[in-house]
């Protein structure tokens, strides 16, 4: 095949030693999948500290004032309310309720779980990706939603199984796949009232008010209107709860800066030692290298050669890092904190991989450029 | 007429420093003419080697000037020399540098890919070079299953493919056996039949002179003398 000889120089240069190439394609694949691990539970821990927020059906949120995510349980008068409904452009606005108990398992023993309460009629949150029964059912007195995920910690296996929260009766109506909490305690959708008693929270009280606008009202015109005659709380848009919640739960935390120092780790450790297998195998090369300075090849001809070994490098090495990455995540699809994927992080991924293996050919360049031809003469 | 491919002019080097300080050339003026074979003769450490290495745009002279094809290089940069050495001149070295992972074709092929030439017709006039220093049948071979003489034969091929104005070649023979080396020096002679080509051998074997139109001594950085054994007597 008539392939540009810089290309076949690179390649047989990077497959001639067969244990340096393994090395420079372990590092870059230890390093890649380091990094995808990282940035995919970065993506999948963003996801899930939004997911409530992502599933309500809200224009507006009343949240009260310092509000920093969703699972920040605090109270609301429910006069609140009723004023909001008072302002022009406001359609409804339904309560929601939230807050920890404990689920007393059927065989003994409890569990804690985080309750979703909400007015089953305008189904402002109401639990999604329903498996078996029916989210209707949650109307019935003492009825429950969970999702399949949690049924060994619940001590439930099926619909209509039952057990105890805060010595009242459940009954689980609806069993939902996917919905998990990333704090690991089991979600557990009800109606309003119930979860009121639940989580003894006053009749009176509710976590969040969901605000819908009527159709044709400017929403952000509605939330000055909310903003000024509503004491002591916020009124954020769901863009902006969600960016609160997650900004809270990765930044606030230290979670996401820790995440993106191990992929920052990732990144380094792969450039070292794709830098330091590129170094040595240019070393071995250097007559060849010298040879071809001595018949006249340019500075640009020897970067080609460098820059494709590290190209090729990049390419196997992101092959198989990215075959790996999608391994675990259809691992951990189900696991308590899924690793996501996504095409424009597949993308990065690539960018980054080439970017390393280019970034580590320098110290490779700069030994070949100082290479005299005239060595030609003494070997 | 025959022209100067190549010429030197009271070119001076010192190599290392300090101590190690040595003038290895000291005032060497040599011109090298198309349609010649001009053998280079000295002594080890006589200087025959930098003079090559001067020549052929690798070291660049303490003192004195290099002209090629009458263009001289003296202030160019590494890219430059490069630039001339690709466009100018076909290097045939003692260990033939060629690559283990190539094809003989493509080891040849390389002296045209250097210069940015196009695959198809860089491989067909590879195939021509190899067939001029009589290895049509060996273009798919690999080094390491060529002999000794068939690797500097590839080596003169990726030399002359670029159609260079000067081959210098240091000391071509000196890992051959004699057949073999009578051989190498017969192609070379046949290469430098071409009235626009010139060919320099540096060598210190006295067997090669019968191939020689010209040769030239060197001692202690100082030509010391020069011969034309096949010219007529007056």
């Amino acid at each position: 095949m008539n392939v540009s000889l810089t290309f076949k120089l690179a390649s047989r240069n990077l497959f001639h030693d067969r244990i340096r190439f393994v090395a420079t394609i372990v590092g870059i694949v230890f390093s890649i999948v380091l990094v995808n691990v990282q940035m995919g539970l970065y993506l999948g821990f963003g996801r899930m500290v939004t997911t409530m927020v992502d599933h309500a059906t809200a224009d507006l949120w009343i949240v009260p004032a310092g509000t920093k995510s969703f699972e920040d349980p605090s109270q609301l008068d429910e006069r609140l309310r009723f004023r909001a409904l008072s302002i022009d452009g406001v359609a409804s606005a339904s309560p929601v309720v939230i807050g920890f108990a404990e689920w007393r398992l059927p065989a003994g023993g409890t569990t804690p779980v985080f309750i979703v309460g909400s007015e089953i009629r305008t189904a402002s949150l109401s639990p999604w990706d329903v498996v078996e029964g029916n989210v209707s059912a949650l109307s019935i007195p003492s009825a429950v939603a969970v999702d399949r995920s949690y049924f060994d910690r619940l001590g439930v296996s099926k619909l209509d199984d039952r057990a105890e929260i805060r010595q009242q009766k459940v009954q689980v109506v609806a069993i939902t796949r996917g919905v998990r909490s990333f704090t690991t305690t089991p979600y557990v959708f009800t109606a309003l009232d119930r979860a009121r008693a639940f989580t003894g929270m006053p009749a009176d009280k509710a976590a969040y008010f969901l605000v819908q606008v009527k159709p044709g009202a400017n929403i952000e015109t509605v939330r000055r209107g909310l903003t000024a005659s509503l004491r002591d709380v916020e009124v954020l848009t769901t863009t902006e709860f969600r960016n609160r919640s997650r900004d809270f739960w990765l930044f606030d935390t230290g979670a996401g800066a820790a995440l993106f120092a191990g992929a920052l780790l990732g990144m380094i450790v792969g450039t070292v030692i794709v830098a330091q297998t590129l170094y040595s195998s240019t070393k071995e090369h250097l007559p060849e290298f010298a040879t071809l300075r001595a018949i006249g090849a340019s500075g640009t001809y020897l970067y080609k050669v460098i820059i494709w070994q590290a190209l090729l490098s990049a390419v196997i090495g992101f092959g198989l890092a990215a075959s790996i990455g999608y391994v675990v995540v259809y691992a951990t699809a189900e696991s308590a904190l899924p690793i996501m994927m996504t095409p424009g992080l597949t993308a990065i991924l690539f960018s980054l991989t080439v970017v390393m293996c280019v970034v580590s050919a320098i110290a490779a360049i700069v030994k070949v450029m100082r290479i005299d031809p005239a060595t030609v003469f003494s070997r | 007429m025959s022209t100067t491919v190549i010429e030197a002019t009271d070119v001076a080097k010192t190599l290392g420093e300090g101590a190690g300080e040595v003038q290895a050339l000291k005032g060497v003026s040599l011109a090298v003419a198309g349609g010649e074979l001009t053998l280079l003769m000295g002594p080890s450490g006589s200087g025959k080697t930098t003079l090559l290495s001067v020549l052929g745009c690798m070291l660049t002279p303490t003192r004195g000037n290099v002209t090629i094809q009458g263009q001289t290089t003296t202030g160019a940069d590494a890219e430059d020399l490069a630039k001339i050495r690709r466009d100018h001149i076909g290097f045939v070295f003692q260990s033939y540098h060629l690559f283990p992972t190539l094809t003989a074709a493509d080891n040849v092929r390389l002296g045209l890919d250097v210069r940015g030439q196009e695959a198809v017709s860089a491989l067909a006039k590879a195939h021509a070079a190899l067939s001029q220093v009589g290895l049509a049948h060996k273009f798919d071979s690999y080094p390491r299953e060529l002999s000794g003489g068939e690797q500097q034969r590839v080596a003169i091929a990726r030399a002359i493919v670029g159609n260079p104005s000067v081959v210098l070649a240091d000391e071509p023979t000196a890992a051959l056996d004699t057949k073999n080396g009578e051989a190498i020096m017969a192609i070379l002679s046949e290469i430098a039949r071409d009235p626009s080509r010139g060919v320099l051998v540096v060598t210190h074997d006295p067997r090669l002179i019968p191939f020689a139109s010209r040769i030239v001594r060197i001692q202690d950085g100082n030509l010391v003398g020069e011969e034309r054994p096949h010219a007529k007597p007056h």
